[in-house]
């Protein structure tokens, strides 16, 4: 009746995961008799978990990434206390439990933290500054953020009911065969995984669509902004790359719920087979990630040095370069499968090159600042960290691409400190950056300056702190993954390691601190003009927040940076262009299709996680009776009336021209 | 030149369509149809994992039998014949559903139907022949990677049949309405997207395989 599901499955005897997933547990219960006793779930369901507004799917794709990436950072701070334990000794988390912990950390930091932070921010951005009023597909979008957030709601359940995956944040065969890994961990990943994954794609699809498609007239391609570019190139690499993903995981899940041969160590399986298909992903995911944090950078570096971007075009190349070359680099993550020098050295030299795209993009970035009048705000600040930090990266990246020095390197705590460094360094100062940069434009206030550079350097130490130490003792051989260890001479790294978790945990509560003063100062914070940082990109036109249909009228492009250009009309003549004719808008209708979807889809991932075959079928029969009952409505759409859409610009009319009276900087 | 005269002298933009947006958003017709060839080229990239695992396991038959012993070339020949007649059937309902005749859409559609059914029905005849001879999935790498592509194939032809009923479904309950008319678009696409990869998959599994 309940497949291999029993009370046994619950670790009761294990104090720690049943103390984390209590809290966890009764925060979320808590959290939801709030919600419904003060009888704030109307509102919710109406305006937020029903809606396909773009910016209000990006609100709840960064609220979810905000959330997992506590999640991540607690799996890191009890690896980093583990390892500052166990010199010569167990430490606190027994090897099955840290296990679980490294896998867990992973997953979720790719996949549930970063993923949706740069899609969120991408689903928040890039309409507006396309000058259009939604994606192309906007309940498809809705459908893409729950089936994520189902995929992130299995890997929490694994805390609770069952266990996650000891395999690592990419199951390897042989050992996530069922030989080797008969518990559920590893259909926790797969089935978590394949779900957002396929959220995922269709987050690709919508992008690649809505970025080619529906630009606002006169929006030519060489005149998007760079977000917009690299958006577009993360898009087409989801699309080209997620299939594989998917494809993959598939195979071993036919491994191991029947008995299939693709990666198995008989019957002619072959497990190099696995490591080549997921890389085949895994490096175009890199980039996935990375890309539209350059695009955050770019825009930021341009706007707080008050200077167009410097060398678009080049720019623009450069994005597209790495968009085809990171399919051609995956073999440097196993160089020591032994494919041969020449195959090995072909890989190499790829790497090597796709670091010159990298390296246009930060000269570009320095000689944007060059001779531009600086503002050192926030979003400034975690750019040029992300400057310093990701050339360090970077270069260790290279190193790493040379595969006699890899056949050293590989697993090593180097690589581990590699990694991190291009990802915390690029994709999460990046994700910060524009979580600061755009945060006005999302709520309509401005996030707390001070707390916020604090936040910043806080991590910036803490980040150097804990990870070059893992530099040297990478050097020094300490392996990644290690639940104990005995050599004396990496003691002292990994105990500063240690220490610099304390100093990046303090950047997380300062972070999580200006999030809570923000909020309670927001009437001081409060961003009238709907321009606060001085913007030069389309998004800065609307108000803060947006009407739900964005634009009143959309604007007319006529050449690169197309607000700056309206914007310095405007100061040249000293009024505003002229009022336009205002006429209803049509706008798509709200639909709970993607939550009840993801309904089916969670009940359909727990139930194949734990061979509930008669759940499965009703899962797939409730997800497709929803497709169908959303394929029968009549009308998708609703009407603003011409009215209401003057009554809001003119508001914002007024806010503009009143910015515009006191507006004491430079004229053209 | 305004938006509007754009649209009206170039309604699916031709001519405004190379990344020059000059009457901004393309018509909803268009943006549907691109964003549906985007999903077929993303399930294309799905295959070409799949036939790529099967070119590494297609020698891996781990002393079990090969695809020359197994392949039944005339049983797959009268199922290519039927899909592609689908293929067909399903462009003749798609000319019934541009001269608005609902009555030759039902039985194009119908017998698109029917050759879908025959040509699952032929393929789970050589599975279940398969399977019950001892050359099952769990036989060899081989025989793993076989029934992975074919069925991923054949489940991607059973959707599709479950979308055609619903179709045929949405034409008698909506009509010929401009959504409907999107949607319509879409399944033959996918319809005639099932046949590329069938091409693809007659080729390099069943001709080749029985050549060895």
């Amino acid at each position: 009746m309940l497949g291999k599901l029993s009370w046994d499955v619950i670790p009761f005897d294990q104090p720690l995961p049943m103390i984390a997933s209590a809290v966890v547990a009764l925060t979320i219960l808590g959290v939801l008799a709030w919600v419904f006793l003060a009888g704030h779930f109307p509102y919710l369901w109406r305006e937020w978990i029903t809606s396909v507004d773009h910016k209000r799917i990006g609100v709840m794709y960064t609220l979810l990434a905000l959330l997992m990436l506590l999640r991540g950072f607690s799996d890191a701070v009890m690896m980093r206390s583990q390892q500052a334990l166990a010199f010569q000794a167990p430490g606190y988390l027994p090897p099955d439990h840290f296990n679980q912990v490294f896998s867990a950390h992973g997953t979720i930091m790719i996949f549930f933290g970063a993923m949706p932070f740069v899609i969120g921010l991408m689903n928040l951005v890039v309409p507006l500054q396309l000058g259009v009023r939604d994606v192309a597909f906007p309940t498809l979008n809705s459908v893409s953020l729950w089936l994520t957030a189902t995929g992130a709601l299995l890997v929490n359940i694994s805390l609770v009911i069952g266990e996650f995956a000891r395999t690592g944040w990419l199951p390897y065969p042989p050992l996530s065969e069922t030989a080797y890994s008969p518990g559920v961990g590893v259909d926790y990943y797969l089935w978590a995984v394949q779900i957002a994954g396929v959220g995922t794609l269709l987050t690709g699809i919508n992008f690649v669509t809505t970025i080619l498609k529906m630009r606002a007239p006169g929006m030519s391609y060489l005149r998007m902004s760079m977000f917009c570019w690299t958006s577009l190139a993360a898009s087409l690499l989801i699309v080209a790359a997620f299939p594989i993903l998917t494809a993959t995981l598939a195979m071993l899940t036919l491994d191991r719920y029947f008995g299939f041969h693709f990666f198995t160590n008989e019957a002619g399986g072959n497990m190099l087979m696995f490591v080549n298909l997921i890389w085949a992903w895994g490096h175009p995911e890199v980039y996935i990630l990375v890309l539209p944090a350059f695009g955050i950078f770019s825009e930021v570096i341009s706007t707080f040095s008050s200077k167009p971007l410097f060398g678009y075009r080049s720019m623009v190349a450069a994005t597209l370069f790495i968009c085809i070359v990171s399919f051609m680099v995956w073999l440097h993550h196993f160089f020591t499968m032994g494919a041969g020098a020449d195959v090995n050295a072909a890989f190499g030299i790829a790497t090597s090159i796709i670091a010159v795209g990298t390296g246009v993009k930060i000269y570009n970035w320095m000689f944007t600042m060059y001779g531009g009048r600086i503002r050192f705000a926030t979003p400034m600040l975690w750019s040029l960290g992300f400057m310093v930090t990701f050339v360090i990266g970077g270069m260790t990246g290279v190193l790493l691409a040379v595969p006699p020095a890899d056949f050293l390197l590989h697993n090593s705590l180097f690589l581990v400190a590699h990694f991190h460094n291009v990802i915390i360094g690029g994709v999460l100062f990046g994700a910060f950056a524009g979580y600061t940069y755009w945060f006005p434009k999302a709520f309509g206030f401005r996030l707390h300056e001070g707390w916020g550079k604090l936040a910043f350097w806080l991590t910036l130490i803490g980040f150097y702190a804990t990870f070059v130490p893992l530099y040297a003792v990478g050097l020094l051989g300490m392996t990644r993954r290690m639940q104990h260890f005995d050599v004396p001479a990496w003691y002292p790294w990994v105990l500063v390691a240690g220490a610099g978790m304390i100093i990046t945990t303090a950047g997380v509560v300062a972070q999580i601190i200006q999030l809570v003063v923000s909020i309670r100062q927001r009437a001081a914070l409060r961003d009238s003009t709907g321009d606060p940082w001085d913007g030069r990109s389309l998004e800065w036109a609307t108000p803060s927040p947006p009407p739900v249909f964005n634009f009143a009228a959309l604007p007319h492009v006529e050449g690169e940076e197309p607000y700056w250009s309206i914007k310095q009309r405007a100061r040249e003549q000293n009024r505003l262009r002229d009022e336009p004719e205002y006429e209803p808008i049509e706008m798509p209708r709200n639909s709970p299709t993607g939550f009840i979807c993801a309904f089916f889809a969670t009940v359909m991932g727990f139930a194949l996680i734990w061979h509930i075959w008669w759940m499965v079928a009703l899962g797939a029969l409730g997800a497709f009776a929803t497709f169908v009952v959303f394929a029968w409505r009549d009308k998708p759409e609703y009407v603003i009336s011409a009215a209401e859409v003057a009554r809001i610009d003119r508001a914002n009319r007024s806010a503009r021209r009143e910015a515009l009276a006191t507006y004491t900087g430079p004229r053209p | 030149m305004t938006a509007m005269d754009v649209r009206e002298r170039d309604p699916y933009r031709i001519h405004g369509g190379h990344g020059h947006a000059l009457g901004g958003p393309a018509p909803i017709r268009i943006v549907v149809g691109y964003g549906f060839w985007i999903f077929l080229l993303s399930d294309i990239v799905m295959f070409s994992a799949f036939f790529a695992a099967y070119a590494v396991l297609a020698g891996k038959t781990a002393g079990g039998p090969s695809g020359a012993e197994l392949f039944n070339l005339r049983n797959v020949a009268i199922e290519t014949a039927a899909l592609l007649l689908s293929s067909f059937t399903c462009g003749l309902a798609g000319l019934a559903v541009t001269a608005r005749r609902s009555s030759w859409f039902y039985v194009a559609m119908t017998v698109t139907f029917v050759l879908g059914a025959s040509f699952i029905l032929l393929e789970l005849r050589e599975f279940v022949h398969m399977v019950a001879s001892g050359a099952g999935p769990t036989r060899s790498a081989f025989l793993s990677a076989f029934f992975t592509l074919v069925g991923c194939h054949g489940l991607h032809v059973t959707a599709g049949l479950l979308w055609l009923l619903t179709m045929m479904a949405q034409i008698f309950a909506k009509g010929f309405r401009d959504d409907i008319l999107r949607r319509f678009m879409c399944f033959s696409l996918f319809w005639h997207a099932l046949d590329i990869i069938w091409v693809a998959l007659f080729t390099v599994v069943y001709l080749l395989g029985a050549s060895r």
